[in-house]
């Protein structure tokens, strides 16, 4: 399997292939966090911007501490802290970076489609770290990832997704990645918080919490996109917690040995407990362990690709 | 186009040339104390457990044994076609130990100069010492095997393939001119 793309935009437009490959990767580089000397040669001499125009504390790190075990340099920029304030364009400050010549940017955006303008004016290879409620791709890898890891597999997994389904990125690129795979995929949430014909996708909806649960192998759950205006889809954030939190009990009527994720930040309390935060079921901080890797993984992929 | 294949060695030279090696590894090191194998992937790991196999049967213990992928290391990584990265599994403490690195064929020896530098990664040995089935001469490095199956300097459109039966089906070394 070879790889020769320049751009990871989103999981949409990759192959089984293609995920089987970083996945795969990202197992040899997730060795290299636990070691001693956490740093491998690899990608010395080239050079990793983020670029963040959303707040972030996981993903943002997480690249940067991935592109340097990898022996890269790294640059932030966050858009509070650049001249977009100052009234520069996306396109200009994109161009200025392009002319510094660095080799991978990361791109954070609230305009869906952001990362795939940039790539396409900059020779640099672009990593879509979330674009709007469109895509995140690094993220449905590394819940991926995380599966495979806990569950020694992905094909015949039940898996449930609770929330916000129709203002999150995370959720798209979940299921785009997990429909290559032999998967049932449930969405839960308010009626107003899933899209319509979600079928379509392969995906079946449930909006009682109990019955989306029953027999799940993995749930995920999302916060509400304040953000992306997510609250007025709701009566209440109290009624959203009792109806859509998940608690303890839920847990009984899936399989015995489900995993929790939430791709963080989480709002305890809200989408999920303590109890079931910091539970024995939960993966929570292995997905964040697992990004690291994942993104070391597209890193090397990206910039070692055939031309 | 035509291709040419010479043989260097067999089956049963395969097997002698691994059992001197073993002897002069035991021999050279005064036995096995703080010994410990690595080989190189993917062939290398093979010959490693072929040298513990004849140590085993020879001093009646099996030294650790350990598998290093230099993927990460090697200095060629983004001008060829983009290797994948496998898993090194060292599941030992190297530090203070002396390593026989193993590798099937050595020719540049940037693969040696990979391999030092990985380990050095992972902690501080004793020693470490490299054996190869086949050396190929033509170095690019300031690298030497400390132990030798054969020497074979040919020309640079020549190719050195070690077969063996683990994941090659048979044990031989051959000589290929395209």
């Amino acid at each position: 399997m070879k790889w020769s793309r320049k751009d990871l935009l989103g999981i949409r437009e990759l192959s089984k292939e293609e995920i089987l490959l970083i996945l795969d990767s990202a197992d040899s580089f997730k060795d290299i966090s636990r070691r001693e000397v956490k740093k491998v040669p690899t990608l010395r001499g080239k050079t990793v911007i983020t670029l963040f125009y959303e707040p972030s504390t996981r993903t943002r790190t997480s690249f940067e501490i991935a592109a340097k075990r990898l022996s890269a340099d790294t640059i932030n920029i966050s858009a509070s802290t650049s001249s977009h304030v100052k009234g520069e364009t996306l396109k200009d400050t994109a161009r200025n970076l392009e002319s510094m010549r660095p080799d991978v940017i990361v791109i954070r955006h609230n305009m869906p489609g952001a990362p795939h303008m940039l790539s396409r004016i900059v020779d640099s290879s672009v990593i879509n770290a979330g674009d709007g409620a469109h895509e995140h791709p690094t993220q449905a890898l590394l819940d991926l990832f995380t599966m495979r890891e806990k569950k020694d597999r992905i094909d015949g997994l039940n898996i449930t997704i609770v929330g916000d389904i129709a203002h999150s990125r995370v959720a798209r690129s979940n299921i785009f990645a997990l429909r290559h795979f032999n998967t049932r995929i449930t969405c839960s949430g308010p009626p107003t918080m899933i899209p319509p014909d979600m079928e379509s996708l392969g995906v079946h909806v449930e909006y009682d919490m109990n019955r989306a649960v029953k027999d799940a192998d993995v749930i995920m759950m999302l916060r509400i996109q304040k953000e992306r205006g997510g609250i007025s889809y709701i009566p209440s954030v109290k009624e959203y917690s009792t109806i859509y939190g998940l608690k303890a009990e839920h847990l009984k009527k899936a399989k015995k040995d489900v995993i929790i994720m939430h791709p963080g930040p989480m709002n305890r309390g809200v989408e999920i407990t303590d109890e079931v935060a910091d539970g024995p079921y939960s993966v929570i901080l292995d997905q964040v362990e697992n990004g690291v890797a994942v993104r070391m993984a597209i890193l090397y992929l990206l910039t070692g690709r055939e031309a | 186009m035509g291709e040419k294949t010479v043989s260097l060695l067999d089956k049963k030279a395969v097997d002698r040339t691994i059992t001197r090696i073993t002897h002069e590894i035991l021999e050279k090191n005064k036995g096995y104390k703080d010994l410990c194998l690595i080989g190189i992937r993917t062939r290398g790991i093979y010959l490693a457990k072929r040298i513990n196999d004849k140590i085993k049967a020879v001093e009646e213990i099996e030294l650790p044994l350990g598998i290093l992928d230099i993927t990460m290391y090697r200095d060629d990584i983004f001008k060829l076609k983009l290797p994948e990265v496998k898993k090194t599994d060292i599941p030992f403490d190297l530090n203070n130990m002396t390593i026989i690195l193993i590798d099937d064929v050595m020719h540049t020896g940037r693969t040696t100069r990979a391999a030092i530098d990985a380990i050095m990664d992972l902690g501080r040995p004793r020693k470490i010492q490299l054996a190869v089935l086949v050396d190929r001469g033509d170095r690019e490095l300031p690298m030497h095997p400390d132990y030798a199956g054969i020497f074979y300097n040919g020309s640079p459109e020549e190719e050195v393939l070690v077969r063996l039966r683990e994941i090659d089906g048979k044990d031989e070394v051959i000589v290929v001119r395209t």
